[in-house]
């Protein structure tokens, strides 16, 4: 006959609790992030619709919508991840695959996981010196890519190393035994297994080139440009454009009398593209995980 | 240390290694070993762990040269020629079969396993893979098991499974010189019979370098059976006369009856 002792009583009683603590932290790290985003959709109701997206601010921010500084932000995420993914992807595949151990190695990973640390305010400043200026791409789409691609690079080229180093070493030594080159051991087995984690490390950067103000104030985005509506090709990547987190601070901070819900669309805007991407992101993990090999 | 032996001196030398010192760092693994390896020979390789058995492999793959930080002196020849020389490195890893303790899958179908290396030596022809697949698998003793599901993964294979179609990569390249690393480490008793099995049946065809962790396995298969402690060679002779009541070192029978290791 089974009887509870004391110990096992206590041992139970223990574990209810710390199974409920770490509920009450959990829902306190989802608590915030649901009511942000209920009260912005609350307070932006009045004004979503698919015309706030689709028409030009009018009346000095006052009234109108988003699409310059909408389509200014797919600018300047799109042209900067064209030049971050690839240059961060490949670079780490040559720190991890082909590099040996030596001081340029050494100083190069110190200085990927310094630079991922860097503000971006000081991001903004280099861009300024060596796009606007020194290269004198003046302020335009381009430096404020170039700079926000300065800024994403070094976390790309940390979320590749972490996915290339979660394929298991003894593939890399079988294909060698077999008389595989290191290119032919990438390109047949490193990479297929790999390429989830990399492409998720490069999704995530979406979010993040769309959400900064900083870099791209200094180096390409303004306060005011009206483009034609509903052209996917209206801007020039050598001109200036809007963007909507630069948007969402002026009309905040520097407009009075805005339209309340505006300020609100804005944000949701912004934020509903950034979590429409990493879902995309969540999704592609999904499905490349249930083709995992291992 | 006594390398002549009545079964061996008729044979060809097929692997020379002279003097071969090999260090990882200030730690040296391999501290100047001299011994032939001859044509048609299951050569044992036993010690203790951190013995350089491993390395020796290495080193005459050329996969050392991977790892960083290593050096290595003294020669290896293959068939006369010194490895160190060979322009062709991934040539030279070719004519060596690979085996490793661990089975290791590739993240690949079956078919693709056992044809990865031809494909990587520019074989192209689909018939021409399907007859090395075919071969292989069969002299690995697998092909039974697998004929009907050549696409699926290795890698949802058993261990045994794996290990098996590890031994028909390693033949895929049609080496003549077969290096197996404690195969046996991570396979039940029934498969480990079949691979040796297996391995009785390559003698005729090529050399084999037979490391192994289990002492009895040299004794069953290998013609002449090394003995590395700690990095020095200490004996090589035939089977018999290491496994018999007299080597000629004490370490060696120490070692041959489970004094140690």
């Amino acid at each position: 006959m089974f009887t509870e002792t004391e110990i096992s009583k206590h041992k139970r009683w223990t574990e209810n609790v710390m199974r409920i603590f770490f509920l009450v932290m959990t829902s306190l790290m989802i608590l915030p992030l649901l009511l942000i985003i209920g009260y912005l959709i609350y307070k932006a109701l009045p004004v979503l619709s698919l015309e706030f997206l689709f028409t030009n601010p009018k009346d000095n921010m006052r009234a109108g919508g988003l699409w310059a500084p909408f389509l200014g932000t797919i600018y300047l995420v799109v042209v900067s991840l064209l030049v971050s993914a690839p240059i961060g992807v490949f670079a780490a595949v040559y720190l991890n695959e082909y590099a040996r151990e030596s001081w340029f190695t050494r100083i190069t990973n110190l200085a990927v996981v310094n630079l991922a640390g860097v503000p971006s305010i000081v991001h903004a400043l280099f861009g300024v010196g060596a796009f606007v200026l020194f290269a004198g791409l003046g302020e335009s789409i381009l430096a404020a890519s170039l700079t926000l691609a300065i800024m994403t690079l070094p976390v790309i080229i940390a979320s590749t190393t972490e996915a290339l180093k979660a394929v298991p070493m003894s593939f890399r030594e079988a294909c060698w035994n077999l008389g595989a080159t290191r290119w032919q051991t990438i390109r047949r087995i490193v990479i297929p297994n790999s390429i989830s984690g990399i492409l998720t490390g490069v999704i995530l950067q979406v979010s993040r080139a769309a959400g900064e103000t900083a870099p791209i104030m200094f180096t390409g985005a303004v306060f005011y440009k009206a483009i034609a509506e509903g052209d996917l090709l209206a801007y020039n990547i050598t001109e200036q454009c809007m963007a909507l987190s630069l948007h969402l601070f002026t009309i905040s901070t520097q407009v009075p009398d805005v339209t309340e819900g505006i300020p609100y669309g804005t944000a949701v805007v912004l934020v509903g593209s950034v979590l429409l991407v990493n879902a995309t992101s969540i999704v592609l993990r999904v499905y490349l995980r249930t083709r995992k090999k291992w | 240390m006594n390398s002549n032996n009545q079964n061996g001196s008729q044979n060809s030398a097929v692997i020379e290694v002279t003097d071969l010192k090999v260090r990882y760092g200030d730690k040296s693994a391999l501290n100047g070993v001299s011994f032939d390896v001859y044509q048609n020979e299951i050569l044992g390789i036993i010690g203790p762990v951190q013995s350089g058995k491993t390395t020796l492999l290495k080193v005459i793959n050329r996969t050392l040269e991977f790892t960083p930080n290593t050096t290595v002196e003294g020669s290896v020849k293959l068939n006369g020629e010194d490895i160190s020389t060979i322009s062709d490195v991934y040539g030279l890893r070719r004519r060596i079969g690979m085996v490793q303790p661990l089975p290791v899958g590739l993240p690949l179908s079956i078919y693709d396993n056992v044809a990865f290396a031809p494909r990587t030596a520019g074989i192209r022809s689909k018939s021409e893979l399907d007859e090395i697949v075919e071969r292989c698998l069969q002299q690995a003793a697998l092909w039974e098991e697998v004929k009907d599901r050549l696409k699926a993964l290795g890698t949802k294979l058993s261990g045994g499974q794996q290990q098996r179609l590890t031994i028909a990569r390693a033949l895929s390249h049609q080496p003549d010189i077969l290096c197996l690393d404690e195969f046996s480490i991570a396979v039940d008793p029934v498969t480990t019979m079949r691979i040796e099995e297996v391995l009785k049946t390559l003698r005729t065809k090529m050399t084999i370098l037979l490391v192994t962790n289990l002492v009895q396995q040299a004794k069953r298969l290998a013609n002449r059976t090394a003995f590395f402690l700690n990095g020095d060679l200490i004996e090589i002779d035939t089977t018999d006369v290491i496994f018999s009541e007299n080597p000629s070192e004490q370490a060696t029978y120490d070692y041959v009856n489970g004094a140690f290791g």
